[in-house]
């Protein structure tokens, strides 16, 4: 075992042991669970920088649990796409841990929140590193049963409706997704990913593969919000307070939609042709009516959920493209989406911290009491819309070069269209909200407090930098990592595959 | 054959139910009905044609034993079943406490 493996169960053990303590003994000491939730993140995202130096010269470093071969045993297993993953994910969360805060004074049960938001933590961290499909269901499951919790925390007529829809909804997908591995156990008799890969390139009958894709599409479409599947989403994100609405916009619908769909399509079963056409079909339909819904919505987090569907549908373009470029670009979609999705839900936050709505139309001239919010905001939307040199260019360019060099030229130009669209939508909201002539009503309303205003600073500043990523010598490390990760499908299975061999004395 | 046919149909049944019925709790009867099916068919993978329970001892050859693993993991489902059908109850009869109604079609103030 290698020796910078120690770190990886870290990222599950540590949220969920905080989440723990802090339901336990948030009772008695109040301050606890906040001190706990707030600092829990930020440690998890330095251990996962510490991790992506530690294993820059691996392609693949596995944790057997209890010292458990696998594959018997447990694995929890480390490539370039999971360790982009965990830095995203924890790099969003501390941002929005911080932001928390301050925002949740205002609900009764902070101790409740903090709880929640680390199970939910805990379940992203536990599907990214899960070496094996019934773990990763597992942990699947704490994250959405947490977001269920979540999305109802302000027991409102709203909420309570919203999370009753997205609890229905979201609960099929993972019957679907389970039916799935139960298929997919039933052809391989064998649970971890890498010695499944291996039996089922022996294969020769596919026609059950075709079923077992066809599940995990509805399984994970679902819990993405890809476009027939999409119902639940702009009602379950602005009902959650904020700091939830950001981290589920933010990480995890790509968590438990976009990476457990590619680990097990890419690094599983494998994409065939018609795979990656229907996903080119879906991310296209996502992109396209997600922001044509998102026209015309006054409520400003509401606008935002539908302006998701869309994103989430450039990163599955991306990747549905197959192309080295196109995987560049959807992962590092993914990543510049992660952080301008979550700033702005943070700042729909604040305004309705400071003003008390979400009304479009009731707003206007904020930025002149809010300069913070309204600053951020405007770099944040500007970074999703795709204007140079923030980091929401590049990777949509990338995206857009990568479907006219695999000769995709409808797709292309539907992605432009949309980018044009979504910058539409984006400038039209930002002048609705932050600028413009300030009502009457409004001119008592101060900023919000400094710890909120550093964390959408923090987020603020990744956007304008996160371009930075792509220059030659940092991109290697990083996200190229991610990309050829998809590629080392079939690498992946054989560096275990290895193992197993050694270990149960035969050859794979 | 037969068996997995009728796992099948109490799949469909249960969809049937959280895609046409108005009631709350009906939906929710549904979910479980899904879940069951799902879970029964897990087992029925791993079942073998006159096996028995998995327990090692030395006169009995392990090909005669159904897979264990399974078993175990039905647990675990049932338990992840547990904490979504108790949440979604507790969801059920707060908005019965708002409303003062189970039925779905009167409880709609969000639309798409």
């Amino acid at each position: 075992m290698n020796e910078s493996a120690v770190f990886i169960p870290y990222f599950v053990v540590l949220p969920l042991a905080g989440a723990f303590v802090s339901a336990l003994l948030g009772k008695r000491f109040h301050q606890l669970p906040t001190f706990i939730g707030s600092l829990t993140p930020v440690v998890l995202f330095g251990i996962s920088l510490v991790t992506v130096y530690s294993v820059r010269h691996e392609a693949t470093v596995v944790y057997h649990v209890g010292g458990w071969q696998p594959p018997i045993g447990i694995a929890m297993v480390i490539d370039g796409l999971t360790v982009f993953m965990l830095v995203t994910v924890n790099m969003v969360a501390s941002a929005i841990a911080l932001y928390a805060w301050a925002y949740m004074e205002r609900y009764t049960a902070k101790g409740m929140f903090y709880t929640l938001m680390l199970l939910m933590l805990a379940g992203m961290n536990g599907v990214i590193v899960a070496g094996d499909l019934f773990n990763l269901f597992v942990f699947l499951e704490i994250a959405t049963v947490a977001s269920y919790a979540l999305v109802a925390f302000g027991t409102e007529r709203h909420e309570l409706e919203a999370a009753f829809k997205y609890a229905v909804m979201g609960t099929l997908g993972s019957l679907f997704i389970l039916l799935g591995i139960v298929l997919l156990y039933g052809l391989t008799s064998t649970l971890n990913m890498a010695d499944m890969r291996l039996t089922l390139a022996s294969l020769t009958d596919r026609n059950l593969l075709l079923m077992v894709t066809v599940l995990f599409l509805m399984g994970f479409g679902l819990k993405a919000a890809l476009v027939p599947f999409h119902a639940w989403l702009p009602d379950a994100h602005p009902a959650a307070p904020a700091p939830i609405s950001a981290m589920l916009s933010g990480v995890l619908i790509k968590t438990l939609g976009i990476y457990a769909l590619s680990r097990v399509l890419h690094h599983v079963i494998g994409v065939t042709p018609m795979v990656s056409s229907v996903l080119l079909m879906l991310g296209t339909l996502s992109m396209v009516v997600g922001v044509l819904l998102a026209f015309g919505q006054r409520d400003l987090k509401r606008l935002l959920a539908y302006s998701s569907i869309s994103q989430v549908g450039y990163v599955i373009l991306g990747l549905g493209l197959g192309t080295p470029l196109g995987i560049l670009g959807g992962v590092f979609h993914l990543l510049n989406h992660a952080v301008g999705k979550s700033l702005l839900f943070l700042n729909a936050g604040a305004v309705e911290y400071a003003t008390g709505t979400r009304d479009l139309q009731e707003m206007g001239g904020l930025a002149q009491k809010m300069p913070v919010t309204g600053g951020t905001s405007v770099v944040a939307a500007m970074s999703i819309a795709g204007l140079p040199p923030l980091g929401g260019f590049w990777s949509k360019l990338l995206i857009i070069m990568a479907a006219v060099q695999a000769d995709h030229l409808g797709y292309a130009l539907w992605a432009v269209i949309v980018s044009v669209l979504t910058l539409a939508l984006f400038v039209n909201a930002m002048k609705d909200a932050f600028f413009g002539v300030l009502p009457q009503r409004w001119h008592g309303i101060q900023e919000v407090p400094g710890v909120m205003q550093v964390s959408m600073l923090a987020l603020a500043l990744l956007c304008v930098v996160s371009g930075l990523l792509l220059l030659p010598g940092v991109r290697e490390g990083f996200l190229s990592k991610a990309a050829t990760s998809f590629f080392d499908g079939v690498h992946y299975a054989e560096v275990l595959g290895q193992m197993f061999g050694q270990m149960l004395g035969k050859t794979p | 054959m037969m068996l997995y046919l009728f796992c099948l149909v109490l799949f469909c049944v249960g969809v049937y139910g959280v895609v046409r019925k108005r009631h709350l709790i009906k939906i929710i009867v549904g979910i479980i009905i899904a879940e069951y099916a799902v879970n029964l068919f897990f087992i029925l993978v791993a079942y073998r044609h006159n096996g028995r329970a998995p327990i090692l001892s030395p006169e009995v050859a392990i090909t005669q034993m159904v897979d264990p693993l399974p078993q175990a993991l039905v647990l675990t489902s049932i338990v992840i079943g547990l904490a979504t059908t108790a949440l979604l109850l507790a969801l059920a009869m707060r908005l019965y406490g708002k409303y003062g109604t189970y039925d779905i079609t009167e409880i709609r103030e969000l639309r798409g």
